[in-house]
């Protein structure tokens, strides 16, 4: 994973980057399930590597598959990233150990979802559409909202003088 | 609780290895494809952030049975699947402005854009 964001960042080809990205997603859904969080790993393979990469597809379909060369070296926000991962890294020192059963993000309102109140085996469709379902309505708005962006923003490009290639988003 | 070493908190290493990836590749790179792609990498480095404390060694998938006990914890499980469908969302959003950009600057480079950006003030303000 660490190897495919390395290339990621080096590659001035922007098809090899989004090809990359997809096999970054399927690593991340690898790494997912071996976590136990195998709704959110289904899900990463299916948008992150699925529709993301279509999507991106589709805007390099429009623009230029080529990055300019960088005209100063990136210094600056190399030194940056680096004191900002000192500073995380330091931080995260603090937190409670992996897997430490102990820990407060195990105790509060987790041991009552897991006690299957609404007789859902699956706990986490349990969390979504019952517990938190305020939430996926707020999602739901999210998606709604983008979608109307989107539209109001690639709509205008029929009647000017446009090359008019339009894809289906 | 005890605050350990680097093996007990690799996990968040990688999650701070990826997230400044991510931002590097944001701040480095002129291209705004390529900042789009750096800004999603940055966004899956949130969701192991996520996901990775609430495992537990010998626990499985948070779907009920009778033969286990233990499980892992289903609650950022929940929140990072809303976090995955929002960021494709936005993903989408930031591509479609590229795709305007490009139709109007007609290049997708941040220099370039400025550049362009410039020229014009410069003529506006030779007119007036």
């Amino acid at each position: 994973m660490a190897c495919s964001v390395w290339v990621l960042a080096r590659t001035p080809n922007l098809f090899a980057v989004v090809v990359l990205s997809g096999i970054y997603s399927f690593l991340m859904a690898t790494v997912l399930v071996a976590l136990d969080a195998v709704d959110v790993a289904m899900t990463e393979a299916a948008v992150g590597a699925g529709v993301s990469t279509v999507l991106l597809l589709g805007a390099l379909h429009l623009c230029k598959s080529e990055e300019a060369k960088p005209a100063h070296r990136p210094w600056l926000p190399l030194l940056l990233s680096v004191a900002t991962a000192a500073v995380l890294i330091y931080g995260a020192l603090g937190l409670p150990d992996f897997a430490d059963p102990n820990a407060p993000i195990h105790q509060h309102v987790v041991p009552r979802y897991l006690q299957n109140e609404i007789d859902v085996p699956n706990v986490v469709t349990a969390v979504l559409a019952s517990f938190r379902s305020y939430d996926t309505l707020g999602e739901t708005t999210v998606v709604f909202t983008a979608g109307a962006g989107i539209i109001a923003l690639l709509r205008r490009r029929k009647h000017p003088k446009s090359e008019g290639s339009s894809d289906g988003k | 609780m005890s605050s350990g070493g680097v093996v007990e908190h690799f996990s968040y290493i990688v999650t701070v290895f990826l997230m400044v990836a991510g931002l590097y590749v944001v701040m480095a790179r002129g291209n705004l494809i390529k900042k789009l792609v750096g800004l999603s990498v940055f966004q899956t480095s949130v969701y192991l952030l996520y996901i990775a404390p609430g495992k537990l060694i010998g626990g499985t998938a948070p779907i009920l049975a009778p033969q286990y006990t233990v499980y892992s914890n289903p609650l950022p499980h929940v929140l990072i699947l809303t976090a995955i469908v929002v960021g494709v969302a936005t993903l989408a959003l930031g591509l479609a402005i590229t795709v305007r950009i490009r139709e109007t600057y007609g290049t997708i480079e941040e220099d370039e854009i400025i550049a362009a950006d410039n020229a014009v003030q410069v003529a506006e303000d030779v007119r007036s």
